[in-house]
């Protein structure tokens, strides 16, 4: 074997080892639980989606304030709707080493899919992180809508024409269009895209008449007037659209978020998960996160252990109900 | 046009400064390896590495990202030529005719020519991004979901014919590709299917480096072992050499692939431009392109020059294109870019249509910094051929256990997942067995890289026009592919018509 094969030989394994010791910083020995090896953030959704920007957002947090003594690694689990990492998280029980960021799919999908045989108050809580909003939106093009009540005469007008973006059958989009039809009588058609980005874009193209975006996925286009909101599902008016209303101030009683949750495996550990509750508080008040929040339009107050568990079993039953009216599963 | 030239004379300055020239290098060199490693690719690459950006400014952090994703297009083909394993999936063309051309001990040739034609491919398309980048993203912007079917309907068209001369197994490995595609996630009902009673593995679809590498890796190896078992452990990979005089011949023979380049990369970057496609669908079609228009289309697939350079110089012109919707519609083109953009939120910087004006530095200092990175790579690249070709020198002995390794990381890689290695594993024994049988296996790989982009586009079109394929014909866009599409399906059988009717008087004749 020449020199030249054993530097290409060299070079392959010492990117190899490089990867591996990186993965193997050690945990300093002094007070409480810490973790041993790196910690797996299991992501409810794809690469690229507002989810998995906040989980690579924490990571940076957690790795520059030099937060955890060992890499926290996001891994991408975004099939079925969640399905796929609900399923991982439970194949994790009593595991102290995996945590998971999810988002509202974390109440519909064990309830869509009861053969899963996920029971998420069995999940270890964490931290809530914030709450998304979420608001109606249409073209600027479309000079002649300027607010709800312009909306539901033209899309009552045009009946099935009207062609409302979101992010998947059942989703938060989907729910929140079953509302408007319902509250306003109107037919809109629901067609489902590939994550919040693809749909704000479908708005900015002219492709779909409305949709309803989180303030964060429409910024980009709002900000160079693309695109416009008209009313937040919110119970005040979000800061950035002072002159949005809120579905409330319009007489109809309907406000939704999605949450922004860290959630730990089954059966964590009580050391663990205090551990992961500390660490995460330090994030959450990080300058960074703050920053965040306000950037993205993000709401909603830190919610950790018994509180986040009440949370989830409220949240579970509101969104098991409207599954039911909507028909997507029976009582 | 003058104040685009002063804007990136300013961007020239940001990445000629010291620490931006050092990223830009280091991001090549480290990029080139990435995208040497079967499976890693870029996607990874970026995602391992976002977190080390926090360390210098924004404007840095996307020039050393960008340098990774740059290189790992040129370090991509090189696994593809050398192993028969495509480093990344937009590499996959690259190995239908490199790989031919490694066997035959003609390495050094492929490898220039993936390297030429990456910098050829790059350049041009930075040049478009440069002067016509607000037009492009109002294009990538009315792009909807008919165009988007109509686009991967001329991608599969221009496939066709590609898998040899029984056209019925063609369609055969093309529908295997299309089925396996389906399985997982239904995104119009969110049902899954096909997962075998709840197989939680195929829950996240079969990835389709998991076909890739099953196929062209372990197959391929098997292939080759079958092969040095009759030729009585000899083979001609290790006749490749680098020497002036071999590399002066290899140039002169690039220059009558001028074509194929030049369409490469206008193609590519077109195809990178529109969102969520990105470089593989882009190096497909160049590949298959390049051997419609070829001369000698009988040569594709067995060692053709065209057939390295079209696909090589797409898809480092569809990796500089897929920036731009990420920058100006803050959508991804391609799975790096996704990754790049959640470096942004990082960074504090919010992509959209007001990037380019409220973020000058950062834009112009990456467009510039392309072109900067465009240039090393193409100069490391050709620095490392000498070390690449010994490799090839290694006995076939000592190579396989190290390739039959390098796929199973590659399959594990992207999903963490064991199901997929066995997933991987069981393609490549049924790509070994295709192949024996004369199944063509590339119509079948294409299948499962666009049935995913394919499907949900006609059903969100169908959606929308009401089940009615006119929604199709009746916007311009799309009008125009699809008719562009329909007439390149049906050319062969045009053609099988006119060569038959030109055979007949000459059979009276005689």
């Amino acid at each position: 074997m020449g020199i030249t094969k054993r530097a290409i030989l060299g070079l392959t394994c010492a990117f190899g080892m490089s990867a591996a010791l990186a993965g193997s910083a050690l945990a300093d020995a002094h007070g409480g639980w810490k973790p041993k090896k790196p910690v797996e953030f299991v992501v409810m959704a794809g690469k690229g989606g507002g989810a998995d920007k906040a989980v690579r957002l924490m990571q940076a947090i957690i790795a520059e304030d030099k937060l955890a003594p060992v890499p926290i690694t996001p891994v991408n689990k975004p099939g079925g709707s969640g399905a796929e990492a609900l399923v991982y998280m439970k194949g994790k029980n009593g595991d102290n080493h995996t945590i998971m960021f999810t988002l509202n799919s974390f109440y519909t999908t064990p309830l869509r899919q009861k053969a899963l045989g996920v029971d998420i108050t069995t999940f270890t809580p964490v931290m809530r992180m914030a709450e998304d909003t979420f608001c109606l939106w249409v073209n600027s093009d479309r000079k002649d809508i300027n607010s709800v009540d312009d909306f539901v005469k033209e899309a009552k007008a045009a009946g099935n024409k009207w062609i409302m973006a979101g992010t998947g059958k059942n989703s938060e989009d989907n729910l929140l269009t079953d509302f408007l039809n319902t509250a306003y009588g109107l037919d809109m058609k629901y067609v489902p895209y590939k994550g919040g980005g693809k749909v704000a874009k479908e708005l900015a193209g002219n492709n779909a008449n409305s949709t309803v975006n989180n303030p964060s996925e429409q910024l980009g286009f709002y900000e160079a007037g693309k695109t416009k909101p008209l009313a937040c599902f919110t119970p005040e008016r979000i800061s950035l659209f002072k002159d949005a209303p809120t579905f409330k101030e319009l007489g109809k009683d309907f406000v939704y978020f999605m949450q922004r949750t860290v959630v730990g495996a089954p059966g964590m550990n009580g050391d663990a998960a205090k551990y992961y509750n500390e660490l995460f508080t330090k994030v959450f008040n990080s300058e960074k996160w703050q920053t965040y929040r306000k950037k993205k339009a993000l709401v909603g107050p830190a919610l950790a252990g018994d509180a986040l568990m009440d949370y989830w079993k409220k949240e579970r039953d509101i969104h098991k109900k409207m599954l039911i009216d909507m028909g997507a599963i029976k009582g | 046009m003058m104040e685009i030239i002063s804007l990136l004379a300013g961007g020239f300055a940001v990445a000629f400064e010291p620490l931006n020239l050092m990223l830009v290098i280091i991001g090549c060199t480290l990029g080139l390896f990435i995208g040497a490693m079967p499976g890693l690719g870029s996607v990874n690459g970026v995602a391992i590495l976002l977190p080390l950006t926090f360390l210098v400014p924004p404007t840095g952090a996307i020039i050393f990202l960008a340098a990774i994703y740059y290189g790992a297009m040129y370090g991509g083909a090189i696994s593809s030529i050398m192993l028969g394993i495509p480093g990344a999936s937009t590499a996959v063309a690259t190995t239908f005719d490199g790989r031919p051309l490694a066997k035959q001990g003609m390495a050094d040739k492929a490898l220039t020519a993936a390297a030429v034609a990456s910098f050829v491919g790059g350049t041009i398309s930075v040049l478009l991004f440069t002067f016509f980048a607000p037009p492009l993203a109002h294009v990538a912007l009315v792009f909807g979901a008919p165009e988007e079917f109509a686009l991967m309907l001329l991608a599969f068209a221009t496939f066709v014919g590609l898998g040899g001369d029984d056209i019925w197994k063609t369609i055969f490995s093309i529908c295997i590709g299309l089925v396996l595609s389906a399985v997982g996630l239904d995104i119009i009902s969110g049902e899954p299917r096909l997962i075998f009673a709840d197989i939680t593995g195929f829950m996240h679809g079969i990835n389709f480096l998991v076909l890739a590498i099953g196929i062209y890796g372990i197959g391929e190896m098997l292939w080759t072992v079958e092969e040095n078992h009759k030729a009585g452990g000899r083979s001609m990979l290790s006749e490749a050499t680098v020497t002036v005089k071999r590399t002066i011949a290899n140039l002169r023979e690039l220059l009558g692939a001028w074509k194929a380049m030049a369409m490469g990369s206008f193609l590519g970057y077109f195809v990178g431009i529109l969102p969520a496609a990105g470089a593989t669908p882009g190096s497909l079609m160049a590949y298959g392109i390049a051997k419609q228009i070829s001369k000698e289309p009988d040569k594709f697939g067995e060692g053709a020059i065209d057939g390295v350079a079209a696909p090589e110089a797409a898809n480092n012109a569809a990796s500089t294109g897929s920036m731009l919707p990420m920058l100006t519609l803050g959508i991804p083109g391609s799975p790096t870019t996704a990754i790049l953009l959640g470096g942004m939120v990082i960074w504090g910087l919010e992509p959209g249509p007001l990037l380019f004006t409220q973020h000058a530095d950062f834009v112009w200092g990456l467009i510039a910094s392309l072109y900067v990175a465009n240039f090393f790579a193409v100069v490391i690249n050709v620095a490392f051929i000498p070390v690449f070709i010994a490799v090839l020198k290694m006995p076939f002995t000592i190579l396989a256990p190290i390739i039959f390794v390098l796929c199973l990381i590659g399959g594990y890689a992207p999903t963490k997942d064991l199901h997929d290695v066995w997933l991987m594993i069981i393609f490549g024994i049924v790509g070994y067995l295709m192949r024996k049988l004369d199944y063509p296996l590339a119509p079948a790989v294409l299948a499962i890289v666009l049935g995913p982009l394919a499907e949900p586009a006609l059903r969100q079109s169908l959606l929308i026009g009401d089940g009615s394929f006119n929604i199709f014909f009746s916007r311009p866009y799309s009008a125009s592919i699809m008719t562009a599409a329909l007439v390149l399906m049906f050319l062969p059988v045009f053609k099988l018509i006119y060569d038959k009717m030109k055979k007949k008087p000459q059979a009276a004749e005689g």
